[in-house]
């Protein structure tokens, strides 16, 4: 992974495949503190206490396709080589809390890239699940309810090519305003 | 800061559209491999720019793109595979956003599979 962004697509699918109705995904930078902290919750099928113990395991994974599961490890050492750290927390039916502590100084941290194509890619091709995301950069915020949308939208789909473009130019209009362009 | 009255404003617009892009039998199925393998190998953006061009081309109806999970041939990510009814499924490895857009043209549009990128004619050892 070369993107902190494509580590947080990644988990967001793991809540999409948890069977999550909603799944709120919260980037917040705090420049004076020089930390990033991502946390992705979802309402999703949630783990065991045995899973958990496994799920930063390489070697672990619920899927049959292939031996190995990558994506939480990856994250996991993505966050934790800056000097951040990383936590899962979960409940049975109840769902999953990953939050990943991100030091941007550090030279081992990688770029956020391109969080308007992850959250893009994930309303537009999920049009059952509901995202609620949250950007904040130090006291300036600003967010997307996909529960709003719909709610505007009525029986327009989000995946209709002209919503799907709405979304693209709101979240690329959006950060800007918050973040003021910054490149980090 | 945009606002939701362009959303408000874009839904009155799409009134009455609704339903012309129904899912149904007659639709071909694009869709990418989006776990973690696929995803570190550079499946965001061949989504991206299927999903971009399909639209731009006004073939919205006729195509679906979609995501899918691992496919279980982690070492050909990004995968592509293109369902068009009544044909065998053709699956499309080590994808990039230039050879999507390959695809689109040739295949999609064309209507020819671009052999040179398919899984079949790749040199399996």
């Amino acid at each position: 992974m070369t993107e902190i962004s494509l580590n947080i697509l990644d988990i967001a699918e793991n809540s999409t495949r948890a069977g999550a109705s909603l799944v709120q995904i919260f980037v917040e930078t705090d420049t004076a503190a020089d930390r990033l902290t991502v946390t992705i919750a979802d309402n999703g099928c949630g783990m065991t206490a045995e899973q958990i113990a496994q799920v930063t395991d390489p070697f672990f994974t619920s899927r049959d396709t292939r031996k190995v599961g990558l994506g939480v490890p990856f994250f996991q050492y993505a966050a934790e080589s800056t000097g951040g750290s990383f936590h899962i927390e979960s409940e049975v039916n109840v769902g999953t809390t990953v939050t990943a502590v991100f030091v941007p100084s550090h030279i081992d941290c990688m770029p956020l890239g391109d969080i308007n194509s992850t959250i893009h890619t994930l309303i537009v091709c999920h049009p059952g699940t509901d995202f609620y995301y949250r950007y904040r950069y130090d006291d300036r915020t600003f967010m997307l309810d996909t529960r709003e949308f719909r709610q505007i939208l009525g029986d327009v789909p989000l995946d209709a090519p002209e919503i799907s473009d709405y979304i693209r130019d709101y979240l690329a209009e959006n950060q800007k305003e918050t973040d003021g362009g910054a490149v980090y | 800061m945009k606002s939701l009255e362009e959303l408000r404003a874009i839904r009155e617009r799409m009134q009455g559209q609704v339903g012309l892009r129904a899912e149904d039998h007659t639709q071909t199925r694009v869709v990418v491999g989006m776990a973690t393998c696929g995803i570190a190998s550079g499946a965001r953006p061949v989504l991206t720019t299927l999903s971009n061009l399909v639209q731009e081309k006004g073939l919205s109806g006729k195509i679906a793109v979609t995501q899918t999970g691992c496919i279980g041939l982690c070492q050909y990510e990004p995968i592509v595979e293109v369902m068009e009814p009544g044909k065998p499924k053709v699956t499309y490895i080590k994808m990039n956003p230039d050879k999507a857009a390959e695809i689109v043209e040739r295949h999609l549009i064309g209507g020819h599979i671009v052999e040179d990128y398919t899984l079949a004619s790749a040199d399996l050892k």
